[in-house]
């Protein structure tokens, strides 16, 4: 009588099957096979599909679509299509030329100052201080103020009458500065530093816990002052924080309309009109359908070539060895 | 190359005291090991040196200028660290350069000077490598070579080996060794393995609990350590220790213990009596203990380990206590569960008081 080992009935007949590997299954089934999983995929991907789809895909597509027919001037009367020339008409206009140069001084007033400062508050308060905790909460507040709230605090600081800043510039019952065409962007500007500092300190904040202590330690006994530290140990080590913070912000700063609407409307004669304003003032202001789906189109593309730009030129500096 | 002096340092941190009271002279060009469990404050003492921390109390000597209120960069010493803290974004080049780059070294006297400790150490190939595309010991190399093209006064390794895979270590140990010699430089090196301990320096420290236990030559260590830790701490298998109290026996001080008298040296018998302990732990090397149908400890054997190049017979005495024999490959060895009578040469033998753990002198 043969016996059997325990283990050796366990083991799937398969094991000693020649065939197994290839061409154990017809190509029929393992197409199918194929198939099925295919289908999986798409029905765990459907949910955030749909939800893309009719917040993101939809609207960009009829955009596109949009930017072909031109809004007549009286309401009622159907759209047309005009082909290309609306687009070459809104592009080469003096209005979109200026909002787009608007909008570039915008990011570059706000992007580099919020990075710097947020940078510079983070590593103060990454001291070892006392009271170092209470500094962390307030640099961290801004946070927690919506655009709303940051435009009026300054709308009131800002007031030629009661503001603080006029009194504290002995400016008051002159014209506000976001009356002044000089001085109306900067000052949004500001107040969108401000507004930023708040998130730009955390993720500096967040970026710098994550710089070793004994690469520190080491550059400091390899004898490093505070400046060849930060630039030869903080920095690259910060670098894939930098290089986030540099592609968000700039995204963020082309998309601002909140602080605008409240503090300028656009105004003093266009010189806050920043894109995403204008597109609001063609669609609810002008009824003009057509010019902002142009400008729309035009708005998702430079945001689209700037990020682009900044991946390809900054990407292969940043260090992400630890 | 200076000498490193600490003198009654203590450093706390908040409530917790990781060194207590700490004196110890480094000399000049010595090899000089700090050696103890984790947490025992070894690690400490060496950032105090590097200024890394600054003392609670007490002074901190590099050369001949006291250095506590000096930053580290201006200290002038160099510190390998456990996890090598080598600049990611830097080539090994780069990373060896760094140091004289912030001393405002100039240039071709900076590229001599990698070259020279390039090619000590063999990195010539990997100067244009970042740490992440080096091995291990590549790498730990690397950090060595930063640390000596300053040729600073003292050397830091805060467990510079313990990140390579055995054999590596082995043979860097060595390395290390013979590299501290031809530097002719003071080296104050920082680990919890015994071997490097005994093996490297031409004295070890021992520390236990922020306290410093011991600091002599390496043999000196093994053969009269200062206390119980130190007895325990260093040998593997460590020492054999046995409680009993002293009794006169014909007029003959002897330990009684559960598995027998052990009788004494006439001068561990006076210690003994200068002492006036109660109650005292009597140790033995594994190596020193002897089967002999005429020991005075009954024991039976527990368990039998075959090395290959020796065995350890791990015997007990009736409650307990545990004793372990070291015999050569060839020696006949008893059987387990065998009944055995253990001794050993009264002079093998160390003497401490049971309740503070400190050797009674002999």
């Amino acid at each position: 009588m043969s016996v059997t080992h325990p283990f050796e009935r366990l083991k799937p007949d398969r094991l000693h099957d020649e065939s197994v590997g290839k061409g154990s299954r017809t190509p029929r089934s393992r197409r199918r096979r194929r198939m099925m999983e295919l289908l999986l995929a798409f029905g765990l991907l459907l949910p955030s599909l749909v939800i893309f789809g009719v917040f993101v895909f939809y609207p960009l597509i009829r955009q596109i679509y949009l930017s072909f027919f031109l809004t007549p001037p009286f309401p009622g009367e159907p759209n047309h299509y005009v082909g290309l020339s609306q687009i070459q008409q809104v592009l080469s206009s003096h209005d979109f030329l200026n909002s787009l140069w608007v909008t570039l001084l915008f990011v570059l007033y706000t992007v580099p100052a919020g990075l710097i400062l947020g940078l510079l508050l983070a590593v103060l308060a990454h001291q070892q201080l006392a009271g170092i905790r209470f500094f962390r909460t307030v640099f961290s507040s801004t946070v927690a103020t919506s655009v709303a709230v940051a435009s009026v605090i300054f709308f009131t600081l800002l007031n030629p009458q009661v503001g603080l800043f006029s009194y504290l510039f002995g400016t008051q019952g002159q014209l506000s500065v976001l009356d002044d065409p000089r001085w109306a962007l900067l000052a949004v500007s500001v107040v969108t530093v401000w507004q930023n500092l708040g998130l730009s300190f955390i993720i500096m904040s967040a970026g710098l816990q994550a710089v070793p202590d004994d690469l520190l330690e080491a550059s400091r006994i390899d004898g490093a002052r505070a400046w060849a530290r930060m630039r030869h140990v903080i920095l690259p080590m910060l670098s894939p924080t930098l290089f986030f913070a540099i592609v968000v912000g700039t995204i963020l700063s082309l998309e601002a309309f909140g602080q605008i609407d409240i503090l300028t409307a656009g105004g003093p004669l266009q010189h806050t009109n920043v894109l995403v304003y204008a597109i609001y003032d063609q669609v609810f202001n002008e009824d003009n359908d057509g010019r902002a789906a142009v400008m729309t189109v035009a708005l998702f593309l430079i945001t689209l070539v700037f990020t682009l730009f900044q991946i390809w030129l900054l990407e292969r500096r940043v260090t992400y060895e630890r | 190359m200076a000498q490193v002096a600490l003198k009654e340092v203590t450093k706390r941190f908040g409530d917790v005291e990781a060194v207590r009271d700490v004196s110890l002279e480094v000399e000049d060009q010595e090899f000089l090991v700090l050696l103890g469990p984790s947490g025992c404050g070894k690690s400490t003492v060496l950032r105090l040196i590097a200024g890394l921390d600054t003392p609670t109390e007490g002074i901190i000597e590099i050369g001949d200028r006291v250095v506590n209120d000096i930053e580290p960069q201006e200290r002038d010493v160099a510190m390998v660290f456990q996890s090598y803290a080598l600049y990611p974004q830097m080539t090994a080049r780069r990373n060896i350069e760094f140091p004289l780059k912030n001393r405002g070294t100039p240039k071709d006297e900076r590229e001599r000077r990698v070259h020279e400790v390039a090619d000590a150490l063999e990195l010539t190939e990997v100067l244009d490598r970042r740490p992440a595309q080096m091995s291990g010991g590549q790498r730990q190399r690397v950090a060595l070579a930063r640390a000596i093209v300053r040729r600073p006064e003292a050397f830091l390794m805060d467990e510079p080996l313990s990140n390579l895979d055995a054999k590596l270590r082995t043979q860097t140990r060595t390395e290390l060794i013979e590299l501290q010699r031809r530097l002719e430089t003071t080296v104050i090196y920082v680990t919890h393995d015994q071997v490097e301990g005994m093996t490297m320096g031409h004295r070890v420290a021992v520390m236990d609990r922020g306290v410093l236990q011991q600091v002599a030559r390496p043999t000196e260590i093994y053969d009269h350590p200062a206390n119980l830790f130190v007895a325990g701490f260093i040998g593997n298998p460590p020492m054999n220790t046995i409680t009993g109290s002293p009794h006169s026996q014909n007029g003959d001080l002897v330990i009684d213990t559960v598995g027998g008298s052990i009788p004494l040296t006439p001068a561990q018998q006076d210690a003994v009596r200068r002492s006036g302990v109660t109650t005292v732990v009597a140790g033995v090397r594994p190596e020193h203990v002897v089967l002999d149908p005429d020991g005075p400890i009954d024991a039976t054997v527990a368990v039998v380990e075959a090395l290959g190049y020796e065995y350890h017979v791990v015997c007990r005495l009736d409650d307990g206590q545990q004793v372990i024999i070291r015999l050569p490959a060839e020696a006949v060895v008893p059987r387990e569960g065998e009944d055995v009578h253990l001794g050993a040469d009264p002079i093998r033998l160390h003497l401490f008081d049971a309740a503070t753990g400190h050797g009674l002198a002999q």
